[in-house]
This record gives structure tokens, sequence and C-alpha cells, in this order.
């Protein structure tokens, strides 16, 4: 809106060129990524004296006896793991929106959503395990095990704990989009009048509600989607190992010091870019047919019923689903500081100190290294969305739908299929390995959920008080700085607690464009899966969960202490 | 040739081809014009362009003179046009006392004396003491006097009042109504008045100009 800012001093002269800017780092590394992926995949490197295109890497890869295995893995355990996250959001909202259980399930979403991949995905198997927490609790009374039985529950054939581990992730994820699209599209009007047509609530928020909710967050399905199917991080925690997950397997070849399986790596890394644009393209096709079965069933006039089953059913699989992370979580705690912890003791025989004192010299360096990342990535993040917003504001470039898209760029191409791509760049112009270049990569991820977290509450901030500011005297920075930022104080730091839990929980970047030598929380965790040390895959899992989780506990008490005498921006 | 007050010249604001102001007025320092007419009139159109803020979205034709000065294509900030929207619109960050200080000019220098004026201002609507006041904790016609002294402190040149108050129960509407065409009147300033609201036009009893 305000036209007639200046655009004299270098800053505001930067500021229309913000919203180019930051699609160029966003879309720019990924797009170069997939390039860099492609070509060697076709067996051009010159670098590795290849320099012919063919197709030598394809033949290889469908020679590999378990490509079959992989791929259908990777498509089943994603599919299954984002029908069942959205089912599950979809069945919680219909049943419970608008009701008091429904607000504490709202105020539960920031701290579950804090918790990264990896830490939950360790909660889990802490917890189902066969000598984990649920076997203990039921044995021997009811099983009758006194030793922990020898069955593959973890890293199962079929993915199931894959699949469970994701789905307790995702589900606060698409939860938290969903309660953005509900209010977005004012619902309960819609509902009440199905109601007083004599629909039954669920029925009626299916019927009248869901159809706009979900053209509303079809984006961050994809994002779901794509993301389970790739998943490295909680699939070398939970997933199969024989063979693996495909993209676990594609990081064991461009990790191998054997550099001729890069070729084989990358002709895998566009395989399995093709199952996930596959796989979406299917899912977008189920979409259309159950738009039209749905269309069928809402002009049957059936008014449907079993409201109370699907109540109690919906609410008992959210608890299930967060329950899945707090005792995890508390899992972790527990044998963090467990002496002694016999089969089948609910509890260890004693509690002692010693697991985190010995690792305290060693999580130092880690803990400071993850943290200064997140935090660098988190403020250029900050500063490019402002800009972003800021510049919309002041010269009227509001982002299209398709712009929209390509915010969701970075989410939804697989971040195996174009960071092995960066890292073959990097490697070849000699950047990768170091701070900053994972800091770079970092802010690819972190962008999109600062922007998306932040767009709302600045856009929705009342444009009068900056009129009566300009009238009063104030020129567009000073309305900037002085009136909008302090009053957005608290969206802001929420947008800054979730980028900076998003940078936290990178694994796959922090590897890659560190070559392995930058060490943060995230990595070292899930170097120790396969290590099976119980305590100290506890420690480094819990200090990563501390981390990501410390912001947000921010986010909520800096406001509250600074505005606490100002009970108009207290409770927004 | 001074010409004091307010000159709306040849003012026509439209948007997709639909006229919806069309006005040339003069005001002279402390009349009242008030613009009446149904909501989704214009008003608020007319009101945007006048401090300085409308969407580049409308076609603009018509000058803006304040005080002989051409102020059309000047910066909001540079425009000394003093506005009162519905709301109090007090800046819910800063204190009372911080809210005067937003609109006193930073030509009053020093802390002390920047303190003084506040005070003072705070005295002549009757809140001394509020300085430290968290705004959301006054009453509708507190924040409706800090609002006014926010603006007056600002020295404009003018006054706008934007259906001001009408969340205000009818017996303290009367009162801060009194008060503004009072202050404007002793400051010499043109009121444009737009509201609905026929007991704003009598209370302000100078001309009407309707839109349609």
């Amino acid at each position: 809106m305000p036209s007639r800012c200046e655009t004299t001093t270098a800053r505001s002269r930067f500021l229309p060129w913000a919203p180019l800017l930051t699609l160029g780092i966003m879309v720019g590394p990924v797009v170069a990524g997939v390039l860099g992926t492609l070509v060697p995949a076709f067996g051009y490197l010159p670098a590795l004296g290849s320099d012919s295109f063919g197709l030598n890497a394809f033949v290889l890869l469908f020679d590999w006896p378990g490509v079959t295995r992989a791929s259908v893995l990777s498509v089943t355990t994603g599919v299954a793991a984002t029908a069942l996250s959205l089912l599950l959001v979809t069945l919680i909202c219909a049943a419970w929106s608008g009701s008091r259980a429904f607000r504490i399930i709202e105020r539960m979403l920031s701290p579950l959503l804090s918790v990264p991949h990896a830490a939950a995905a360790f909660g889990l198997a802490f917890l189902i395990a066969p000598s984990g927490w649920i076997a203990r609790a039921t044995s021997p009374w009811l099983t009758g095990w006194d030793r922990p039985p020898d069955l593959l529950i973890l890293q199962d054939p079929l993915g199931l704990s894959l699949i469970a581990g994701l789905v307790v992730k995702e589900v606060p994820f698409l939860l938290l989009m969903t309660l953005a699209a509900l209010t977005q599209i004012r619902t309960t009007q819609t509902r009440d009048t199905a109601l007083a047509l004599g629909y039954p609530p669920v029925t009626a928020w299916f019927k009248t509600v869901f159809p706009r909710v979900y053209a509303q967050i079809r984006l961050p399905v994809y994002a779901v989607l794509a993301f389970s199917m790739t998943v490295v991080d909680v699939s070398l925690i939970l997933g199969p190992t024989t063979p693996s997950t495909l993209s676990v397997q594609i990081l064991k070849w461009m990790n191998d010091p054997d550099l001729s399986l890069r070729f084989l790596g990358s002709a895998a890394a566009v395989w399995q870019l093709a199952l996930v644009i596959g796989t979406l393209i299917l899912w977008r096709l189920a979409e259309v047919a159950i738009a039209r079965l749905g269309r069928l069933w809402v002009t049957s006039g059936t008014r449907g019923g079993a409201t109370r089953s699907i109540k109690a059913l919906s609410l008992t699989a959210a608890i299930l689903s967060a329950s899945a992370i707090v005792f995890g979580i508390l899992g972790l705690l527990v044998w963090s500081f467990a002496g002694f912890w016999s089969f089948p003791d609910l509890l260890p025989g004693g509690f002692t100190t010693r697991t985190w004192m010995r690792h305290a010299m060693n999580l130092w360096p880690v803990i400071t290294e993850t943290l200064i990342i997140a935090s660098v990535s988190t403020l250029i993040a900050l500063l490019l969305t402002l800009a972003c917003l800021e510049a919309e504001e002041r010269h009227g470039l509001k982002p299209s739908s398709r712009a929209l898209w390509l915010l969701y760029v970075p989410l939804i191409v697989p971040q195996i299929a174009f960071l092995t791509g960066l890292q073959t760049l990097a490697i070849f112009t000699g950047i990768d390995g170091n701070r900053t270049a994972v800091i770079a990569v970092h802010v690819i991820f972190v962008l999109p959920y600062v922007f998306l977290s932040l767009a709302d509450p600045f856009r929705a901030w009342d444009s009068r008080y900056g009129h009566v500011a300009r009238a009063l005297g104030a020129g567009c920075d000073g309305v900037l700085w002085r009136v909008r930022l302090p009053m957005l104080l608290r969206p802001i730091l929420t947008a800054a607690a979730v980028g900076f839990a998003v940078s936290i929980g990178q694994f796959l970047p922090t590897l890659l464009a560190g070559a392995g030598r930058v060490q943060t929380l995230t990595t070292e965790a899930v170097a120790l899966a396969s290590g099976g040390d119980r305590r100290v895959i506890a420690v480094y899992a819990l200090s990563q969960t501390a981390a990501a989780f410390l912001p947000f506990a921010v986010a909520v008490f800096v406001p509250d202490i600074v505005w606490r005498n100002r009970r108009g921006l207290r409770h927004a | 040739m001074p010409d004091p007050g307010l000159t709306l010249d040849g003012v026509v604001i439209r948007r997709d081809g639909r006229t919806l102001v069309d006005i040339s007025d003069h005001v002279a320092p402390g009349e009242v014009l008030t613009v009446m007419g149904p909501s989704g009139s214009g008003k608020s159109t007319l009101l945007s362009y006048i401090i300085g803020t409308l969407d580049p979205g409308f076609e603009v034709t018509g000058r803006v003179i304040l005080n002989s000065t051409d102020i059309t294509d000047l910066a909001p900030e540079a425009r000394q046009v003093g506005i009162l929207f519905q709301d109090e619109l007090l800046f819910p960050h800063l204190s009372v006392g911080e809210n005067l200080a937003f609109g006193l000019r930073a030509r009053v220098k020093g802390r002390a004396e920047r303190m003084r004026r506040i005070e003072a201002a705070l005295d002549e609507i009757g809140l001394g003491g509020f300085f430290h006041r968290d705004p959301e904790t006054l009453s509708g016609g507190q924040k409706a006097r800090v609002a006014l002294m926010r603006m007056l402190l600002s020295g404009p040149k003018m006054l706008l009042l934007d259906e001001p108050f009408s969340r205000l129960d009818t017996e303290r509407r009367d009162k801060i109504r009194a008060l503004v065409f009072e202050q404007a009147r002793a400051k010499g300033l043109p009121v444009l008045l737009v509201t609905h609201d026929h007991a704003d036009a009598d209370a302000a009893g100078g001309r009407v100009h309707r839109l349609e």
C-alpha cells in the first residue's frame, strides 16, 4: 500500500528486490542441485574422468538386487504415513473443532512440533523396542517374558515402525496447517447451517468444511508425502535395513570412499525423484477420484452418524500419537540418567549423572556449533522474510498463488535428490565441508517455514496504526521499526523459534553440505543410532530436543515479560 | 496571496471507472465541513487521499491545498494532517505518555522539556499522572482524549475525523466531540468530518457535503 516511501537510501533501494532475492535463495540451489544430480546420473562428470553421456549408472542401479524392494518401501511407507496422518488430522478436526478438548490439543501443538524428527524417532524406538518401556510395563505379568523377546519390532522389513515414527511427527505439522486454513475460511457458519439441516457434526464437517480446507492444505500434504518417502534420519533409526529405504541407500553410495559409486548414487537419486513425482501424480489423481465420490456422497443427502464413535476413535488416536512423543522424550530422560537397568524392571535400579558427565566435554562444542548454525540461518531467513513482507506492503509486490508454490519447492523436491547434486557441485568447486556451506543450505529449508509462520500475522496487522503514525510525522522506516515490529514481537519470535527448530532438526543437509566435518547434535545423535548405546543416544537426543524447544519457550515468555504492562499485546 | 484553510480543488477519485468522490470546496480555519454518505460511498477513500495513504489502484485528479501549500504530492508524514479514526488506535506497545511522545514533534528538545510538555498535555485532558499507564487499561472516553491529544501534539494544520468515537456511548461522545471542535476552533484548524450519523453533522453545525 502506502506508496510515497522514499527509495533513496541504499536499504530502501534494496527493498523492492527482496522478494526476487529470496526466491533465488530458495529455488536457485534446488535447481542447481537437481542439475548436479541429473548430469552425473547420465554419466557426465569430467572430474571423475567421465565426459560422455550414457545410461550405465541406471543399468547398475536396476541390477542392484535391492532396487525393487527399496523403491516399493519408499512408496508404501511414504503414502501410508501421509494418508494416516491426514486421516487422523481430519478426524480430529471434524469431531472436535470448537470444543474445549480441541483448544487443549492446539496448545500442545508447538511443543510437539518443536521436537526434532530424530529425537522423536529415538523416543519411539525406546518405547516399542522388545526391551522398551511398553514391553517392560507388560512383562512378565501379561506377556510372560522375563527377557526381551526376539522380535523384529524396530526396523521391521515392512517399515511399520518407520511409518509410526513419521505419523507422530507429521500429525502436529498437518494439524497446524489445518488450523491456519480453518481460521482463514469461516467454518462455524457453514457447519451450523449443515447442523440445522439435520447433519450430525462429523458428517457436516466432512461435507461442508473439508473440501475447502483440503484445497488450502494441499501443498503441505504434498510436502509431507515427499518428505516421508525420502526421509533419511528417521529411516536410519526406525526403518528396515536389508534393504533399507532408497534414500538411505543413496546416502551410503554417495558417502562411499569409492568415488565411482557417485554415478550410481546420482542415478538412484534421479530414480527417487521420479518415484516422488510419480507418487505425487497418483496422489493427485486419487484426490480427483475421491472428490468425485465425495460429490456423490454430499448430494446423496445421507445424514450419516457415528459421531460418538468417531469422536472416541479420533481422540484416542490423537492421545496415542501425542503420548508416543511425550513418553518417548520421558524415556530418553530416564535412559540418560539410568544406572543398571535390567529387564523387565519398569525403572532403572538407580539414577546417575555419569553418562552426562562423561559426554559433557564432547557435547559442548557440538551444542555450540548447532546453535551458531541455527541462529545465523534463522536470522538470515527472518531478515529476508521481513524484507519481502515489507516490500509487499510498500511496493505492492504481493506474491501470486503461483509464487506460493515456489515457497514449497524446497519442501517438495526431495532433499536427497538435490542435496546430492549440490554436494557434487560443492566438492568440485571446493566450497563444501565448512560451517558457511551448512548455514547456506539450512537457510533454504528455514526460509519457507519462517515465511509461512510470519506472513499471516504480518499481513493481518491493522494498517491504520501505520496511517496514524505517518500522520503523526513518522516515515516508512519509523512506522516499521517503532510501531509495526514491536507490535509484532510475539509472531516474530514464534517464527524465529520455528526456523530455529527446523535448522536444529536438519540431518541430510548438515551431513552433505558439511561433508561429514560439521557436527551438530542431529548428525551426532543419528550417527550413534547404529552403536546402540541407549544412554549416550538419550543424552544427544535430549540435548537436541532441548535446543529446539528452548526458543519456543522464549517466544512464549519474552513477550509476556516485555509486555507485562501492556494488556493489548499479552495474549495476541 | 495567503489563503488560510483547506482547499479541495476539483478532487475526483475513481476506481474501475466508477466515480467514488467528486468534491471541490474550501474549509476556513476553525470551520467544520461534514461529508456524509452511506458506508461504501467513498468517505474513507477521501480521507486516505488527503492523508496520503491512498492505494495506487485509484485514479485521482485534483489538488489538495493547505494554507496555500500544495500537499497533494507530499509524503504522509510531511503533510501535517491530523487524523482521528473510529477507533483510538493508541499504540498498544507504548505507555500513555509514550503515545503522546510519539506525537510530540522532535523540535521540542530535551528530555525534561518533552516530559513537561507531555505532563501538561495529560493535565489538560484530565489525565494527570497517567504517563506510565497501559493504554489498554483506560476507559473508552479516556482513550479518545489521549488519541486527540496525541494528534494535537504533532502540530497538525488541519483535522480529519473519520466517524470519530462512534464506539463511545452517546453522552461521552457528545463531550469528546465538543472537546475536539473547541480545540480546533481555539487553534484555528480547518476540520473535515466524515460520518453517516446525523448527530455528528448536527453537532458540527457547519456545511454538509453529501456523497452518493
